[in-house]
C-alpha cells in the first residue's frame, strides 16, 4: 500500500517550486553575458559587459561606500548586540528583562519606511550633515536585531558548566569570557555579524531615503540605473553580487548549523 | 569590573542606540504629523490635524472639505495586496515545506539551505530580475511570441499582478521556515492514525496537519505581512509610480519640496496599522494556547 504521508503531485510541486524561486536569478546570470548593448536582444557570448563594469567609477565608488558602512555598522551592531545577549542570557535577575529584548528587536517589529522617515527627520533636525555618519548610525541600529538573534540562539544553546568551571578555578569574569565563552559562542557571533553584514550591504529603503552625494550605497545606485533601463552591464553588475551574496550566505550557515555540541 | 555591574552597562549600549535612533525619532515623527507645512518645503511645529485630515478630504479652492478616497484606496490597496501576497505564500509554503519535512535526513539540510539562498541575495536584484522577466520585450513575452501564441502583448509590468509576484518572491522564505519548523514537529503516528479512522488524504490535509501546522503559519504571516506593509520597492519598480502602496507614497512626501508633516502622518498611519495586527495576532496566538 502507498504511504499515507505521500501527497500525489506534492513532489512535482515542489520541483516546480524550486524552479520557480532560481529561474529569475539565473535569467539575470545568463542575460548578463549577451553581447548585444540591448539587453532584451540575445546576440552571443561576452565578457565585455563585466569589463566594463569593473572600470565604472561610479559604481565602484558606490561599493566602497556600501563597504564602509556595512564593515562600520557590523563592527559596532555585533558588539553591542553581544554584550546585550551576555546579559539578557546569562544575567541573573535583570530589571526589565523583556522590555529590554523588545527594545533590542525594536527595528524588527516596525516596517522599515517608518524608521527611515524617523531617523530623516532626526538628522535633519539635529542638523547632522555628514552623509556617511547618518548612514553608519542607522545602519547600525537596524542590524542590531539580525546580530542579536544568533548570538542568543548560541548562547541558549549551551550550558554554563564551562564558564562555572572557568570562574571556580579563580578565573576573573572578564578572562572567563575571553578565554571560555566567546572562543564557545564564536560561530554565533560570526553568523550574526555576517547577517548583519548581508542586511546592511542589501538596505535599499533607508540608504535611499538618506541619500545625499557623496553617500550613494551600491543599492542606491543599483535603483538609479535600473530607473534608466535594463542594460547587460547592469546584468553584469548583478551577477556579480549574486556570486557576493552566495559566498557570505553559505560561509553564514555553515557556521550556523554547526551546533554547539558537535562543533 | 565585575559582573554584577556588567547586568547594567552591558545593556546600556542597546538602550542609548534604540533610543537615540528609534524611540526618540518616531516621538518626533509623530509631532511632525500634527505640525503644518511650511512655506518653503519642511514645515513649522504645531498642533493640527490638518495632515489626518487630508488622509480623508481634500480642500478646494473655497477652502471646503470634500470627501476624497483616493488616499483611503492607497491604504486599502496596501492592506489587500500584503494580505493576499501573506495568503499565497502560505499556499505556497504548506506543500513545499511539507514535502521538505518529509525528505531524506541528508536531504533536508541542503532543500532549506536551498530555499533561503535566494533571500540572501540583493533584493534589489530579486525584483530587477522580474522586471526582466515581465517587461516589455522580457522572457514571458519572448517565450509567448516564439510560441506563435502572441504578436504583441502589453507590458506585464506595472500591474497589481506584477507587484503581487514580486513581493511573493521576496518574502516567501520568510514564510517556508517557520512552517517547516511547524511541520518537522509534527508526530507522524497522528496522520496514520488520522488513515486508519478511515480519513481520506485531504480529510488529514484539512483536519490534521493544517491545524497542527498553523503556529507556524501564524510566526510566517507576522514576517511577511509587515514587510509587506511597508514595501517601496516592489511597488516603484514593478508597479510603476501610477499604483501606489503606502510605503511608496510615504516616501515621495519626503522627496525635496514635499509635504512632511502629511508623509509623517501617513507613516504613523501605518505604524497604527502594524500595532493593530500584532496585537490580534498576539491575542489569538494567546487564546490558541489557552484552548489547545
Amino acid at each position: 500500500m502507498a504511504d499515507v504521508k505521500r501527497y500525489p503531485g506534492a513532489r512535482v510541486f515542489t520541483a516546480l517550486f524550486f524552479v520557480w524561486l532560481y529561474a529569475p536569478i539565473l535569467v539575470v546570470i545568463a542575460y548578463s553575458f549577451n553581447e548585444n548593448r540591448l539587453a532584451s536582444v540575445w546576440t552571443g557570448f561576452s565578457w565585455r559587459w563585466y569589463e566594463s563594469a569593473l572600470q565604472n567609477r561610479a559604481l565602484l565608488d558606490a561599493v566602497k561606500i556600501s563597504l564602509t558602512v556595512a564593515s562600520v555598522a557590523t563592527l559596532i551592531a555585533t558588539t553591542v548586540a553581544l554584550m546585550a545577549a551576555l546579559v539578557l542570557v546569562r544575567g541573573r535577575d535583570v530589571r526589565l528583562r523583556r522590555v529590554s529584548e523588545t527594545v533590542v528587536n525594536l527595528p524588527l517589529l516596525l516596517p522599515e519606511i517608518v524608521l527611515a522617515v524617523a531617523v530623516l527627520i532626526l538628522f535633519s533636525q539635529i542638523g547632522l550633515q555628514n552623509g556617511m555618519a547618518k548612514l553608519i548610525i542607522a545602519h547600525t541600529a537596524f542590524c542590531i536585531p539580525f546580530a542579536f538573534l544568533p548570538i542568543r540562539a548560541r548562547l541558549q544553546g549551551m550550558e554554563p558548566d564551562f564558564e562555572e568551571a572557568a570562574q571556580d578555578l579563580y578565573a576573573t569574569p572578564w578572562v572567563a569570557f575571553r578565554r571560555v565563552t566567546l572562543p564557545l559562542i564564536a560561530p554565533g557571533v560570526f553568523a550574526g555579524a555576517m547577517l548583519a553584514f548581508v542586511i546592511s550591504m542589501d538596505d535599499f529603503i533607508t540608504s535611499n531615503m538618506l541619500n545625499s552625494g557623496g553617500s550613494t550605497t551600491l543599492p542606491v545606485y543599483i535603483f538609479g540605473l535600473i530607473k534608466q533601463g535594463t542594460t547587460p552591464e547592469l546584468n553584469a553588475i548583478s551577477t556579480l553580487i549574486v556570486l557576493g551574496s552566495l559566498v557570505l550566505a553559505t560561509t553564514a550557515l555553515i557556521l550556523t548549523f554547526r551546533t554547539p555540541s558537535r562543533g | 569590573m565585575r559582573l554584577r555591574d556588567f547586568r547594567l552597562w552591558g545593556l546600556a549600549p542597546a538602550w542609548a542606540i534604540m533610543a537615540l535612533t528609534l524611540i526618540l525619532p518616531i516621538g518626533i515623527v509623530l509631532l511632525v504629523s500634527l505640525a503644518t507645512r511650511g512655506a518653503y518645503g519642511g514645515f513649522d511645529w504645531g498642533l493640527s490635524f490638518d495632515s489626518y485630515a487630508k488622509i480623508l478630504f481634500e480642500e478646494d479652492w473655497d477652502g471646503n472639505l470634500a470627501f476624497t478616497p483616493q488616499y483611503l484606496l492607497i491604504i486599502g490597496r496596501t492592506l489587500w495586496l500584503a494580505t493576499l501576497t501573506t495568503l499565497i505564500c502560505a499556499a505556497l509554503a504548506l506543500p513545499a515545506a511539507y514535502t521538505i519535512a518529509q525528505a531524506p535526513g541528508r536531504w533536508k539540510p541542503v532543500l532549506i539551505y536551498l530555499v533561503t539562498l535566494p533571500f540572501w541575495v540583493s533584493m534589489i536584484v530579486r525584483v530587477y530580475a522580474w522586471i526582466i522577466i515581465l517587461g516589455n520585450d522580457g522572457v514571458i513575452e519572448k517565450t509567448l511570441r516564439g510560441l506563435g501564441l502572441v504578436t504583441d502583448i502589453g507590458s506585464l509590468l506595472f500591474t497589481d499582478g506584477a507587484m503581487l509576484v514580486g513581493l511573493v518572491y521576496s518574502y516567501i522564505p520568510l514564510m517556508i521556515l517557520p512552517v517547516f519548523a511547524s511541520i518537522e514537529k509534527l508526530d507522524g503516528s497522528l496522520i496514520e492514525a488520522s488513515h486508519d479512522l478511515y480519513g481520506s488524504r485531504w480529510v488529514t490535509a484539512r483536519r490534521v496537519i493544517l491545524p497542527l501546522s498553523l503556529p507556524g503559519v501564524m510566526a510566517g504571516a507576522v514576517l511577511v505581512f509587515v514587510p509587506c506593509l511597508g514595501a517601496v520597492l516592489e511597488p516603484i519598480l514593478l508597479g510603476g509610480g501610477k499604483t501606489m502602496l503606502m510605503g511608496n507614497l510615504i516616501q515621495t512626501q519626503f522627496g525635496g519640496g514635499r509635504n512632511w508633516p502629511f508623509g509623517a502622518a501617513i507613516a504613523v498611519t501605518l505604524m497604527v496599522l502594524v500595532m493593530i495586527f500584532l496585537m490580534l495576532n498576539a491575542l489569538r496566538a494567546r487564546k490558541g494556547a489557552a484552548h489547545g
